[in-house]
Order: C-alpha cells, then structure tokens, then sequence
C-alpha cells in the first residue's frame, strides 16, 4: 500500500512482505500530534529511555553478580573495586532507578493535571498504572540483590506486609520466602524476577504505546484537534523536541552517577546483611517513601497494608472518580488549587514517610493519608459536579495561534510536509 | 533593491551549508557519544582486576624427580612441568625440524633443558592430554598424547601425529632460584 514511498529497494521488499518500516514510518515518523505539547509531554520518552537503560546496565550487571548470600555483598562490592568500568555500570543502574521513578513520577503528575486518563484513554491510564506497580516491585527485588543490612531488612518488612492478609498470610510469606526467614531461597528468587519483570514492563510499554497511538497524545488544552491543521508531525517536531529534553535529562543524571552517586541511596546498605540485627532507623528507597508514610499512619496491621495497596488500587479507578468532561486542569479553576494542594500532600507523605513514626509526625502522617484519599475519593467525584469550568477554546490552533493568523500558519506547515 | 536580493540568495545558499553541516556535526557527536557509552558495557567483560591479579603463579620444582611430571594450575588451565630423563631430553634435541609439522628446536622451548614447561591444553581443540601419571598413554613419541582427537606430542611437546595444528603452548616463565619458577 504505502510501500511506494521508501526509494531503497531492499527496504521495499522486506517492506512488502513485513511491513516494519511503513510501522515505523507511521508511528513515529508521520505520527500526527498535537502541535501544542509542552515540556511535560516528554517525560513519556525519558522514561521508555530510563526502562532501556535499566535493562541494558542490569543486564551487564548480572554478569559479574552472584545471587548467594555469601557472596552477593562481594560480588557487587568487586563490581565496584574490580570489574572494568564496573562502579560506572552500577552507579548507573543505582541511580537509574531513581531517576525513573522521577521521570514517571512527573509524568503521571502531568496525567494527572491534563486528565490525561479520562475518555478515551481509560485503559492508557490504568496501563501506566500498572507498569508503576512493576515497578515498584521490581525496584524493591533489585535493592535486596546487594545484600546489605538494607537490602535485607527491607526485604524482612515488605515481604512480612503479606502476613497481614488474614488466614493464609503466614503461608503465604513462608512461601515467599521459601524458608522461614529472608534467606538464601529469597535472594534466588527476587534475582531471577527481577531479571524477569523489566521484560513484562516492556510488554506493557508495548501496550501502553498502542493504546497511545489509538487516539494520540492529550495535550495542554485537552480538547481533541480537529484536523490536520491542528497537528505536526511526530518527526521531526517533537522527535527533535524529546532529544531536547533527553540531553538535559542525561546531563542530570551523569551529574549525579560522577558527582554525588549515593545521595540518594543509603549508608546503611554497605553494610553487609545480618540477619541478628536491624538496623536502628530503617526507610525504603525514597521513591517508596509516600506508601511508607499510608502504610506507618494506619494503626492497624491489615489496616496499614490495605492503605498502602489501596493508594495504588485508587489510581486504577481514577477515570471513574474524576466525571468532568473537561480534561485539561487550566480550564478547571477549583480543581487546579486541589491538583497543587494534593501534589503538596504527595511531598509531605514522602517527606513524613522518611521520618521515625512518632510524635507529630505519627499525626501529620494520618492528616495527609487521610487527604490523599479524601482528594480522590470525595474531592474529584464532588469538583466534577459543582465546578464551573472556564471556556474552552474552539481549537489546539486557536489557543496557540490566536485569532485568524492561524490558518495561514498552519497551512504553510501543511505544505512543508 | 537588485542589489540586496542577490545579497540574500547568497545567504540562503550560505544557511543550507551550515545547516549541512549542524546536521553532520550532530549525528558524528551522538556516534562519538554512542560509542563513548558503549566501550564501558563492552570492556566490563574483559578480565577484571582481580583476575588479572591471580594471572601469575610461582611453583616449587625441587621436589620433581627425574622422569616425574606435575600439573599445576594457572589462569584456569593446567600447566605441564616435567622434569625430563636424559633419554628424552636427547630424542627431543635429535629430530630433524623438517619431520616436525610445526618446526621448532627444543632449545627454543625451555629454559632449563631438564625442566619442560608447557601449557597442557591440546592446540588442536582445547583437551588436556594424557601422559603426565604413570601409566597414562604417551602416545607414538613418548610424550603426551591427546584422547579426544588423537593428537601425539613427543618428550618437547611438540604435534607430530594427528590434527592439532601447533605444538603445546610454551608459557611465559622464569626462574626465580634453581629450585623456584614463576609463570606468568
């Protein structure tokens, strides 16, 4: 069909019986999107690039890694001492998760502020919501994989979360465990999924970015474009756009794998693991410190761990809390004082999360689960039905162009394709 | 008016050179990067420091009697060192090098005629031959002699029956004392 248009004609004739390069060529060549995006809409593509990235160093990584608890610790510490390039390749891979979690972080904040997960792109939405909880899970089995006293402790208290579920949450986590502590069974086990697991986030990716494409990006405005006035194509406007926005993002992060590696990590975990004794203060990675502060503020075993599961289970039916037919937040004046206050809300839990549970920070802890749940269970259901929103603009061109100049504008785009 | 109008197509053929030129700068910089990023991935493979520390061993020959051979490990294979009987230092010294299928004298592959040091792994496809216990076939030349192809190495270790192309690799080596030898 399309075939026509490649003038290589090796390409023409792989392309004729596997159509790869008109795939290719279609989405993310031609690819019409809308011609408004801002710098939130990067972030999608830094962290596709942070996903491969992870995959690539983990994968050399595992190479001079031995999954044993007598010679994890070793193994990761001749990487860092022996191994040619090896402290490079890890600091990469260590600081790589957290600069994921702040690009997907980001990103789903900005889902959240261009209601980006309403009509049609419920399914997009709980999608990404689903590559978060790999994620995470992946995330916590590769900080047990160095086997330091944080490794191991924290591998103790997320897996003994199991043993709330009533009846079977000891089998469970015995399960888990395959033995009757965090042991070498475990350190097995969470090596051979986290290897796993970054390959079923690609799937999902791959998903995800199908679904994308169905209906093309949301964007600053929120409303549909209307024709091809309205959009550019993919390249080489916004392909130039995210290499933009990836240079500033790789030269953060090789800022901080030369400068400051383990800012963000904690002293406690070169300490090789010790089953006799945990360690006096003991956090998660900071990207889990929000869920730590949900699971801590709930007096209540099963409580706390319900909580902590449900901050998650919400975003999945978030399409269906948030009714209002308007996406974008600039048009919905109520809801974006709330979007600010909840994104605020989201910092305080990361911040008490990371402080020891007593005190007013117990208090301040159960203040703000209570308001992140309040914020998607009562606030948005309620804002979708008494909010006013702002006018709309009539199309993506007119709010960028204004008036009649556009038309002009965007014709002559027309014609340099 | 003519005037400018000249002025300005030269400038635009001028911004399409430079603008050649950006592009070519770009993509050369993004390889030179690609590659800068790819060698770290790549060299991680090679031995690391500690392996190459471990590259060199020393070994005490004087508990070796004559005709005795032992076998000792360095970076990861066997290392044949025979302490040779007169008989088979004088057969090793007589062949004719055009007999041999890699041709080289027996002078040039020891140190010590006595001692003969040599890498035990088949150059043929990577065995260790027999011949270093008592007992062991010794093949048609009374050294060693390879049991997964066939191959024969005479009281040199040099190849002169069967496939293997060359003959059993020489280490680096010295003698630290008369009764002391470091390989590597």
């Amino acid at each position: 069909m399309s075939t026509n248009k490649f003038s290589n004609p090796v390409v023409r004739w792989i392309d004729h019986r596997l159509p790869i390069f008109s795939f290719m060529d279609h989405e993310l060549n031609e690819y019409p999107t809308p011609k408004n995006l801002n710098y939130f809409w990067n972030f999608g593509s830094l962290a596709g690039i942070s996903l491969v990235i992870m995959i690539v160093t983990g994968i050399v990584l595992a190479m001079s890694y031995t999954p044993h608890v007598d010679h994890a610790f070793q193994s990761v510490e001749r990487i860092m001492r022996d191994v040619n390039h090896g402290w490079l390749i890890r600091y990469i891979h260590m600081n790589g998760a957290s600069f994921f979690f702040i690009v997907v972080f980001i990103h789903i904040f900005r889902g959240l502020y261009y209601g980006s997960y309403k009509a049609p792109r419920e399914l997009l939405w709980i999608l990404g919501v689903l590559i978060l909880l790999l994620m995470m899970a992946t995330a916590f089995m590769g900080y047990v994989l160095p086997w330091g006293q944080m490794s191991f402790w924290g591998a103790t208290v997320i897996t003994n979360l199991f043993s709330a579920i009533p009846l079977v949450g000891d089998s469970i986590v015995t399960m888990l465990w395959g033995g009757f502590s965090v042991d070498n069974p475990t350190l097995n086990r969470f090596f051979a999924l986290h290897y796993l697991m970054p390959f079923l986030i690609v799937g999902v990716v791959i998903l995800h970015l199908v679904a994308l494409h169905r209906f093309g990006s949301n964007n600053p405005i929120g409303i549909d474009p209307s024709g091809p006035q309205d959009t550019v194509p993919f390249h080489p406007y916004y392909t130039i756009k995210d290499f933009f926005g990836l240079s500033v993002f790789l030269s953060l992060f090789a800022a901080a794998i030369f400068f400051f590696p383990n800012f963000m990590g904690h002293p406690d975990n070169y300490i090789p693991a010790n089953p006799m004794q945990t360690p006096a203060h003991i956090v998660p990675e900071w990207y889990f410190l929000p869920f730590y502060a949900i699971l801590r503020a709930v007096p209540d075993k099963l409580g706390g761990v319900l909580a902590m599961f449900g901050a998650i289970a919400v975003l999945f039916i978030l399409p269906w809390l948030d009714r209002s037919p308007i996406r974008s937040g600039n048009f919905r004046p109520i809801f974006r004082i709330f979007f600010w206050v909840f994104a605020a809300d989201c910092v305080a839990l990361g911040y008490l999360g990371g402080m020891p549970a007593e005190g007013i920070y117990v208090v301040l802890s159960r203040v703000a689960t209570a308001w992140y749940f309040l914020h998607f269970l009562v606030i948005l259901p309620l804002l979708s039905v008494i909010e006013t929103p702002k006018p709309l603009p009539q199309s993506l061109s007119k709010s960028v162009l204004g008036g009649t100049a556009m038309v002009g504008a965007a014709s002559a785009v027309k014609e340099k394709i | 008016m003519v005037k400018k109008n000249t002025v300005k197509k030269e400038s635009n053929e001028e911004q399409r050179g430079r603008r050649d030129f950006i592009v070519v700068a770009s993509y050369a910089m993004a390889g030179i990067g690609a590659a800068a990023v790819a060698w770290p991935l790549i060299d991680q493979m090679n031995p690391a420091a500690d392996t190459l520390a471990l590259a060199s061993i020393e070994v005490d020959i004087s508990k070796i009697e004559v005709g005795q051979a032992i076998t000792v490990k360095w970076r990861g294979k066997p290392v044949f060192i025979k302490h040779r009987t007169e008989d088979e230092i004088n057969s090793a010294q007589s062949v004719e090098l055009s007999q041999l299928k890699d041709p080289q004298a027996d002078v040039e592959r020891v140190i010590n005629p006595q001692f003969l040091v040599m890498v035990g792994v088949c150059t043929h496809l990577g065995c260790v031959p027999l011949g270093q216990k008592t007992g062991e076939i010794r093949g048609e030349y009374d050294g060693w002699f390879c049991p997964c192809h066939g191959s024969h190495y005479d009281s040199s270790g040099r190849i002169r029956k069967g496939p293997a192309p060359l003959n059993l690799e020489i280490p680096p080596y010295q003698f630290a004392s008369n009764s002391l030898i470091k390989i590597g």
